[in-house]
């Protein structure tokens, strides 16, 4: 059977490096690592895994025949207590392609498969040492860029999704045993609660969801980034300080308007939040056909972003200037966007607008406009500092969302005075796309509310 | 002489009355032995059919061709539907039924029913020989058919040779009954207990459990002063179970019931009890009903609740005793009776007959499939309170079940098995199987998730075809459905595809207070109002001569069911949205010897009930208590490999 051979594969990032990790994991791996792992360089002794503890690390090397490959360090993780729950061996060998590459063909020519994407994580959950949402953290810590995404992906991978969608299922289930207490024991005289009250409920309970939902923007800010997109009309400065900000020369910088004809896009980390910069084509009407394109996607870069620096080049005249300011007045959401003055060491006009004043001369305004970046990604919508849970799986989202349309449909049924039998199909709906994230709900799990908490039985 | 049956039926109560008569209705032989002729059809506890979910249960068994409405409707003596003020889903037919006149209109049934003998006796044990062609898979756990039944053995030591043999014990097998420290054999009152099959089915490897059930005192009619208590009247129209219209209904005087209530002076007393009380001194083992607690249970579980309500039932015309509906108790009869009097009305009540409570024998419901048919005997089904189930209606849903299956597969044909979306009859052997049984299963509307559809006004237009394909439904009863159904798609589609000119119907509106339309407006939408009745609109003088809207008006049921159609539509379409994906885990099956052994992640709890459930599908494995979704999951992701 496929899930019980033993698999193997680099589990470092190929390339160069000081040393890299190959994982063996099955329930041959011991066995297969004791024929090509030797103590000694003349291959005089072998080491025998029955009789070592887990979690030890031995000295040794590695030989294809008689032909020693490298110098190595194994690691021995005895099953269950290992990453998939299966007997694991970590080969820490010299980095470099090919002495990896050498180690794994070692080991694929005596029987060990090659691991296909994610199966080291899905053996952990076929044996039951993460559950799915879990399972799903993993592959977004794989993939988390920052540090804040690494500590979201450990708390998620700690519960505390799976914590709120408990609760938040206790909930409903509430509401759906008090609904359906009517429905089946009306005969019983049991005071039933108002419509109203049920309502209450439902509503508090939506917006509860409302906010973790919008708190996915922020998980998104934490996985994938902060989308900032630098704007302004055409020779403000954009290609300039987006370069200084990178400090490379990705972009091509020049005088003459119009030379950034689409978006470059770059990541850098500033005080552990990625920013994705995204420099735009001036946004002014062309002929030049290839620019008119450049600024048709600039537009859309500025609606998808999630912060714009919109610069105003303050080396022009002071009515340009007036122009501009209420150019961005007008069209820009004030949320997330930063009005930056650029080129103030070329002012020529005294500049009484509110905004950012930068000079690429003065690495001290820069500072400023980074601070000024953190606070709107650390304040209102794009908070960071909230201690709830932070949604950063899309999946996770959809379900929520689809439980709110759900209760929201069950308060409207309850609005248009319709019997209970109807609440409950909304509220029933709304439980099962809860547990579409971790848990399922039976009737059993509402009968045995009911059975709880009222006196049934005529 | 030896005898034989195509198959036996054990217990003649309201299991074994449906299943003798479907297994003789579709053409095979029945010997139904019964420790009492006297005894079939018996209402051993409240003298009602129906109720919430069991009406619904009821109708769907009559819409396959079973004789429970039938009955209720020749013998009942009182007829309400209930939760009117709520949608139609839950509204829920229930009779007061004379409890003599049932049970001897069952045994007319059945004795004039051809192939049907009735035997009196008890049955001792199973004739069984080993099963010819064992699946055996290397898993020593799972092994289906280990053996053939092949007929019966009597007390008196009398063999009865069979194909197939349908256990319907009820309450009887190795029963005691409780009343205070003292405790006899018997399943009820003046009746003896059925010794020896238990014994004898354990013996063949089969497990068995102890569930505990109670009754009330039967009260003497003429002690009570029923002016002091609130009248219950009946419905003004009643309405059959039955979708046979029979002429002259309703047979029977119809009657009142009445409504008292306990109060301090009452528990107090019932206290007093407490320390014989066999629930409380562990003598009873058995677990009891959560839905039907004993008055004991009631108020030292809810001892803030100053008073419950009890309920007087009349349990036969003419007869002197009264049902006393909320009173179920197992303390001594002195306490019952001192108790008893401190309720208005019963100040001078004599008790004819003590509450007690019956603990009895059950075969917990792993060791059946979805059919009833046994794991380990092959042609050997169980149905009824010997499954875990409690009330008449969801044994006389399994009796018919059980029966219909043994016929098809004595013939060689595909079990019939329905599915949750389609009866309540699917839910509840669904939930029996897969869900198990740890108290009483009782049938309630919040146990089908596709309430909706499965309506008690529906329950022909679901299942009638079933029982017409299955030989249990005449062909004119078909052909009046179909009548129906064809009257019904029409006028559907009439109303969802015309409108209807303002000056036509602004006067209706008006009247109704509904707002009024300035423009033609399509009649669906007006329909969908609240306070439209589907009725007045139809009776508009434009509509008159309208043959289709014509015909609609003279049949009511198929004018029912269209305003629900339309009024609740959006609804609907949820619930057959809810349904599909239903449908998918119920397609995704799961080989029957798959070795969950191997997925190490799987709960100790989940995967001991996975092996012995054995779901067939996805689906089905997703109900099961204690499986999680990840259980589910990891079986899913091993399917694929």
């Amino acid at each position: 059977m496929k899930l019980s051979d033993t698999i193997g594969a680099i589990s470092t990032p190929i390339g160069e490096g000081g040393i890299s990790v190959i994982r063996l994991s099955g329930e041959n791996s011991f066995e297969l690592i004791q024929k090509i792992f030797f103590k000694e360089k003349d291959q005089s002794r072998r080491i025998v895994i029955s009789e070592e503890a887990s979690h030890t690390v031995h000295f040794g090397y590695i030989f294809e025949g008689s032909q020693l490959i490298d110098e190595v360090l194994i690691t021995i993780f005895k099953n269950p207590h290992s990453y998939t729950g299966e007997d694991v061996i970590e080969i820490s060998s010299h980095g470099g392609t090919y002495i990896t590459q050498k180690i794994l063909s070692v080991l694929l020519n005596n029987k060990v498969r090659h691991a296909e994407p994610g199966e080291f994580t899905k053996r952990a959950f076929i044996n039951g040492k993460m559950d799915l949402s879990q399972a799903e953290a993993v592959a977004d810590l794989i993939r988390s860029k920052t540090d804040s995404a690494h500590s979201s992906s450990i708390k998620q991978l700690e519960g505390s999704l799976s914590e709120f969608v408990y609760k938040t299922r206790q909930d409903i289930i509430n509401i759906v045993s008090l609904v359906e207490l009517e429905l089946d024991f009306a005969e019983e005289g049991l005071e039933f609660v108002k419509k109203e009250e049920i309502l209450d409920m439902i509503n508090s309970l939506n917006e509860r969801l409302r906010n973790i939902i919008a708190s996915y923007i922020t998980g998104k800010v934490i996985r994938e980034g902060v989308n900032l997109v630098i704007a302004g009309k055409p020779n403000s400065g954009k290609s300039s300080l987006f370069n200084y900000l990178l400090k490379t020369n990705r972009a091509i910088v020049s005088s003459i308007a119009g030379t950034t004809r689409d978006y470059i896009e770059e990541s850098i980390i500033i005080n552990g939040v990625l920013f994705n910069l995204i420099d735009t084509a001036g946004l002014r009407q062309s002929l030049d056909e290839i620019e008119s394109e450049g600024i048709k996607r600039s537009h859309k870069k500025i609606k998808e972003a999630d912060l714009i620096i919109y610069l105003v080049d303050s080396s022009d005249s002071q009515e340009e200037i007036k122009k501009e300011t209420e150019h961005f007045r007008e069209d820009y959401n004030k949320e997330n966007t930063i009005l930056v003055f650029s080129k103030t060491d070329l002012s020529k006009v005294n500049l009484t607008e509110d905004g950012i004043r930068i000079s690429l001369l003065e690495d001290k305004t820069i500072e400023e406009l980074k601070k000024e970046m953190i606070s709107k990604v650390t304040s209102g919508k794009l908070s960071l500092s909230s201690e709830d849970i932070i949604l950063t799986n899309l999946r996770h989202r959809i379900c929520l969302e689809n439980v709110v349309t759900s209760l929201d449909e069950a308060a409207n049924t309850i609005k248009d005075s319709m019997s209970g039998e109807f609440i409950s199909v909304d509220l029933r709906n709304a439980l099962n796309h809860l547990g579409e994230i971790t848990g399922e709900v039976t009737n059993d799990d509402i009968l045995n509310n009911i059975f709880r908490n009222f006196c049934i039985g005529k | 002489m030896k005898k034989y049956f195509d198959i036996v039926v054990i217990g003649a109560g309201h299991a074994g009355v449906e299943a003798s008569y479907a297994a003789a209705r579709m053409g095979c032989t029945v010997g139904l032995v019964t420790m009492d002729v006297n005894a079939i059809g018996r209402m051993s506890c409240n003298p009602a059919i129906g109720g919430t979910a069991k009406g619904h249960l009821v109708r769907e068994i009559d819409a396959l061709g079973g004789i429970m409405g039938v009955i209720a409707d020749r013998t009942g003596i009182q007829f309400k539907m209930l939760n009117t003020s709520k949608g139609p889903a839950v509204w829920s037919p229930r009779c007061q039924s004379d409890k003599e006149l049932y049970s001897q209109e069952a045994a007319r049934i059945i004795k004039e029913q051809e192939g049907i003998e009735i035997i009196q006796g008890t049955v001792k044990e199973l004739q069984i020989s080993n099963y010819k062609s064992q699946i055996f898979s290397e898993d020593s756990n799972f092994s289906k058919f280990k053996y053939t039944v092949s007929g019966i053995i009597t007390e008196n030591g009398e063999k009865i040779d069979c194909k197939s043999v349908i256990i319907t014990s009820g309450t009887f097998l190795n029963a005691i009954m409780h009343t205070g420290k003292t405790n006899v054999a018997g399943g009820r009152i003046d009746e003896k207990a059925a010794t020896g099959l238990s014994e004898n089915m354990r013996s063949l490897g089969f497990e068995t459990g102890r569930l505990k059930t109670g009754t009330p005192p039967r009260l003497e009619k003429s002690t009570i002063d029923f002016s002091v208590t609130e009248i219950q009247t009946g419905d003004t129209i009643p309405q059959q179970f039955s979708q046979k219209k029979m002429e002259g209904f309703p047979f029977q005087e119809q009657v009142d019931c009445y409504l008292t209530h306990t109060n301090t002076q009452t528990h107090e007393i019932l206290r007093t009890g407490f320390e014989d009380s066999p629930m409380f001194t562990g003598r009873i083992k058995g677990v009891g009903p959560r839905y039907c607690p004993s008055i004991e249970d009631k108020i030292s579980r809810f001892s803030d609740k100053p008073r419950h309500q009890i309920f007087l039932e009349p349990e036969t015309l003419t007869g002197n005793t009264i049902y006393m509906n909320g009173f179920s108790t197992s303390l001594p009869i002195d306490v019952q009776q001192e108790a008893a009097r401190t309720i208005p009305g019963l100040e001078k009540v004599n008790i004819v007959k003590q509450g007690y409570a019956v603990e009895y024998d059950f075969f917990p419901t792993h060791q059946i499939d979805l059919t009833l048919e046994t794991k380990l005997v092959s042609g050997l089904y169980t149905a009824g309170q010997i499954n875990g189930t409690s009330g008449y209606e969801e044994a006389a849903a399994q009796g018919l079940m059980a029966g219909i299956n043994s016929v098809l597969k004595l013939k060689g044909k595909e079990p019939f098995i329905l599915k949750r979306s389609e009866a309540y009859i699917g839910v509840l052997i669904d939930d029996l199987i897969t869900k198990g049984v740890d108290e009483p299963y009782r049938m309630f509307t919040s146990c089908a998730e596709y309430r909706l559809i499965l309506r008690q006004d529906n329950a022909d237009l679901r299942l009638m075809k079933y029982g017409y394909e299955l030989g249990l439904i005449d062909e004119n009863m078909i052909l009046d459905l179909k009548e129906k159904a064809d009257l019904i798609w029409n006028g559907v589609e009439f109303l969802n595809s015309n409108t209807i000119n303002q000056k036509y119907v602004n006067k209706y509106l008006r009247k109704i207070n509904s707002s009024e339309i300035s423009q033609g407006e399509f009649l669906k939408n007006l329909i969908r109002r609240s306070e439209v009745k589907l009725k007045e609109l139809l009776e508009l003088d434009c509509y008159k001569d309208n043959d289709l809207i014509q015909n609609i008006l003279k049949n009511d049921e198929a004018m029912n069911q269209i305003e629900i159609e339309i009024k609740y539509k959006g609804y609907i379409d949820r619930q057959d949205e809810q349904i599909s994906h239903f449908v998918k885990n119920e397609e995704i099956k799961i080989p029957v010897d798959f070795k969950y052994d191997k997925i190490r992640s799987l709960s100790t709890e989940a995967r001991e009930k996975l092996k012995k459930i054995r779901p067939n599908s996805i689906g089905q494995a997703m109900r099961i208590s204690g499986v999680r979704p990840s259980d589910i999951s990891a079986v899913m992701v091993y399917m694929r490999g």
